[in-house]
């Protein structure tokens, strides 16, 4: 395999990671505010905090690695992606900062339950960020970003008139919302919460149905935006069946409440399979006729040097990780809320 | 100044977020040495005083790391949003740095976030403080590779320039090139007295409000020696730095030092103005002092500006900066010295308030130092963002939008940092130490805190 082919299949990776956490903890802050709003708070909120505190700064990593990673391993997608996306990129910075900044003054900080205005910031921004950040797919189709005379622009108009654009953002928002509540049912059915296990079910399966109808309207506009990805998806059109298979797995046994644990994991597969499927087919360009990963691959000294650290990275990573999960995500104890709380 | 300017802009727009940052990634890369020494001496001497500071101060430390977080995760996006054309030209040959950094910092994140839930989850209390050890690393890990991207932008190597494109590149010459060792050493040092006084202010702040238990005599104690043994090594470093300047950037240490003419036996200027014809007046002028911070010997040859065509010579303003800082850095030093012997001092008082005062200052002063260093880095390298190579204006954005951006983000700053500072009040208020001392029940006398 040559390096820009390992290279952008790491990075796609990266972003599959932040796609999954990320989607849990976005979903996680909007139904938690929604709880409050609804008077739910008491039954859920509390299986949500005890997910969220000591995970939350792995989130944003994920997302500065794919950044950087991409920068690294293709320099012209800094340039035309850079220069292009200062308004928007920026939008979606300070949408992180709130988000992240707040949680943290809310678990952290005072011990005033549920302060309404943080709770407000981490709802909306808990919407608001997925869609901001999936805007940035919808440009990398192509028509959007222009060059002229060595200036690179945004076309502000074609970005908002664009049906694609809204058909992505509406699939990220529903996307969210569905992991999120996938996940969580596991997380509370794990902690033996029946009251939270009850609410958050009723959320999974609502949100199931949006989901796949949000996909098929995001993969129909795909066509008017930019034929030929779409053709490319035609042609591997199994990985978008898998993924649909994967799908009424996950949701039948959700329904029927059993294998929570295989659940959650045909939901990862679901999303796998349509994830990897759209990024495959949308090589060899990272930005449709701009940015092609075999002309803009930096140097072969770089390339391999990136990919020796990102083995060694791994090593590192993966270990910290599961113990990261064993100590919080998988025992029974913590998540039962019988050990000890924060320092 | 014009608000269209998209380089002006993007200057001053990332300069502002560098300075929210700095002020959190030095303590984020400090305190977890602070925290590991009180953790060991709590375990070390079986003094509950101790595990109850490395535990109080590591509550305040998650909020400056999520801060920290927060304006790092800015860094890492502005970088291409702002210096487009820098990143695609510089990437493909110091790229690596910035991508391991992310690593260092994820280790650190991870590590962090069991060390603060699991306080007493291990029966074995060193099992606890062993989670420090990759915290900081992590930390000091990513302390370093960003800064050997900085040491690259001052002394760029390991490539060849052809037609605008770097080849034949080796990350590794470029990641570990003459600048880096004293940069880097320069950095954790200071981050570690910066961290080191910071805690010390606290400390003193609350013995200075009449808060008498031996707890606070204590913290103070451990954070003004520990601040004492970071700055003298990072004034010694911070010599070795003079040294490499005038090898390897001499246009720098001329800039800082207003030496114009090329000599030996160079004397060293202190203060000062500068008038019309480069003639310093009111300055205090150190014979020889110069040529000795260059290469340890008066008869040293030390580079003058003259010898630099002019639109590549630094402003020369960084001199006030470099003598701001070494000001502070002699304060630093000599303020826990006085702490030290302050038995030996004339007056009754073991605590007097003018010492209490003094450190107090510590934190501001150290904080002042690291950006005055700062200043006197980045701008010292002006006009170039990669020595030699590439001027700041061939980097920026095009984007006329960037005025706009810097107002935006000028807001999120100021409610970012207003909020942390009220969090961070209430938090140690709403619960004070000596109500958890009187929790624990472990009231202990006297103690080693005198």
């Amino acid at each position: 395999m040559s390096y820009e082919i390992v290279a952008i299949t790491v990075l796609w990776t990266f972003l599959f990671g932040y796609l999954l956490i990320g989607s849990i903890d976005f979903g996680a802050g909007f139904f938690s505010f929604y709880s409050v709003l609804t008077g739910h708070q008491n039954k859920i909120h509390n299986i949500i905090q005890r997910y969220l505190s000591p995970v939350w700064e792995v989130t944003n990593v994920f997302l500065i690695f794919f950044v950087v990673g991409l920068v690294g391993f293709f320099p012209d997608s800094a340039y035309y992606y850079g220069t292009a996306l200062l308004v928007p990129g920026s939008l979606a910075l300070v949408l992180l900062a709130i988000r992240g900044a707040y949680y943290a003054y809310h678990t952290y900080g005072t011990q005033i339950e549920n302060n309404i205005v943080h709770m407000a910031l981490y709802g909306a921004t808990g919407l608001l960020t997925p869609a901001a950040l999936s805007t940035i797919l919808a440009i990398s189709e192509g028509g959007i970003i222009h060059e002229h005379d060595g200036i690179v622009t945004l076309n502000w108009l074609r970005f908002f008139a664009n049906p694609y654009t809204w058909s992505v953002i509406l699939l990220a928002l529903v996307s969210v919302l569905y992991i999120s509540a996938m996940f969580l049912t596991y997380y509370a059915n794990r902690a033996g919460d029946e009251a939270a296990f009850g609410v958050v079910r009723a959320y999974a399966l609502a949100w199931s149905g949006p989901t796949i109808l949000a996909s098929v309207f995001a993969f129909f506009q795909l066509n008017h935006q930019n034929p030929v990805h779409f053709q490319n998806m035609v042609d591997i059109a199994w990985m978008f069946i898998a993924s649909f298979i994967c799908f009424a797995i996950a949701v039948y046994l959700v329904w029927r409440k059993i294998r929570l644990g295989l659940a959650f994991i045909m939901v990862m597969l679901q999303f796998a399979f349509a994830w990897y499927g759209y990024g495959r087919s949308h090589l060899p360009y990272v930005l449709y006729d701009y940015i092609s990963i075999h002309e803009s691959i930096t140097n072969d000294a770089m390339a391999i040097a990136l990919i020796a650290a990102f083995v060694l990275g791994l090593c590192v990573l993966i270990p910290s990780l599961l113990l990261l999960m064993r100590l919080f995500l998988f025992d029974a104890n913590y998540i039962r809320g019988k050990s000890a709380k924060k320092g | 100044m014009s608000f269209l300017d998209p380089v002006l802009m993007s200057r001053i727009l990332f300069g502002l977020t560098l300075f929210v940052h700095i002020v959190f990634a030095t303590i984020g890369v400090g305190i977890p040495i602070m925290l590991a020494l009180a953790e060991w001496r709590g375990i070390r001497t079986g003094d509950f005083h101790y595990t109850l500071l490395a535990r109080r101060w590591a509550r305040g430390y998650v909020i400056t790391v999520a801060v920290g977080v927060v304006t790092g995760t800015a860094i890492g996006l502005q970088l291409s949003l702002l210096w487009p054309t820098f990143m695609r030209v510089a990437g493909k040959a110091i790229a690596l740095p910035l991508f391991m950094e992310t690593f260092a910092f994820f280790v650190e994140a991870i590590f962090l976030g069991i060390y603060l839930y699991t306080w007493d989850r291990f029966k074995n209390k060193a099992m606890h403080l062993l989670l420090l050890i990759p915290v900081a690393i992590g930390s000091s890990a990513s302390a370093f590779f960003i800064t050997s991207m900085n040491a690259f932008m001052n002394q760029p190597q390991g490539f060849e320039l052809v037609d605008g494109v770097f080849t034949n590149v080796n990350p590794f010459v470029a990641m570990f090139n003459p600048a880096t060792p004293t940069k880097v050493s320069h950095v954790l040092a200071s981050a570690y007295t910066t961290s080191a006084g910071a805690l010390a202010s606290i400390a003193a702040f609350s013995l200075l409000r009449g808060r008498t238990h031996v707890y606070f005599r204590k913290a103070l104690k451990l954070s003004v020696i520990a601040t004492f043994v970071f700055a003298i090594a990072t004034v010694t470093i911070g010599d070795f730095s003079g040294k490499f300047l005038a090898k390897y950037q001499p246009e720098k240490l001329a800039a800082m030092e207003w030496h114009f003419e090329t000599m030996r036996y160079a004397p060293l200027i202190y203060g000062g103005v500068l008038d019309e014809d480069h003639n310093v007046r009111f300055g205090l002028e150190i014979p020889y002092a110069l040529s000795i911070l260059a290469g340890n010997n008066p008869a040293t040859e030390v580079i003058g500006l003259n010898d630099f065509p002019e639109d590549e010579r630094p402003p020369l303003s960084i001199h006030y900066y470099f003598d701001l800082k070494v000001t502070i850095g002699m304060l630093i030093v000599l303020i826990p010295l006085l702490y030290m012997f302050r038995k030996k001092l004339p007056g009754k008082k073991p605590y007097p308030k003018w010492l209490l005062l003094s450190i107090l200052a510590l934190g501001p002063l150290t904080m002042s130092a690291i950006w005055l260093g700062w200043f006197l880095a980045e701008i010292g390298r002006q006009p170039w963002i990669l020595r030699g190579y590439m001027k700041v204006e061939e980097a920026a954005t095009t984007s006329p939008s960037v005025g706009w951006m810097l107002v935006l983000f000028i807001l999120l700053y100021l409610v970012l940092c207003v909020s942390a500072v009220r969090v961070l009040s209430q938090l140690f208020r709403n619960r004070k130490a000596e109500e958890e001392i009187e929790a624990q029940g472990l009231e202990i006398e006297g103690g080693d805190g005198q």
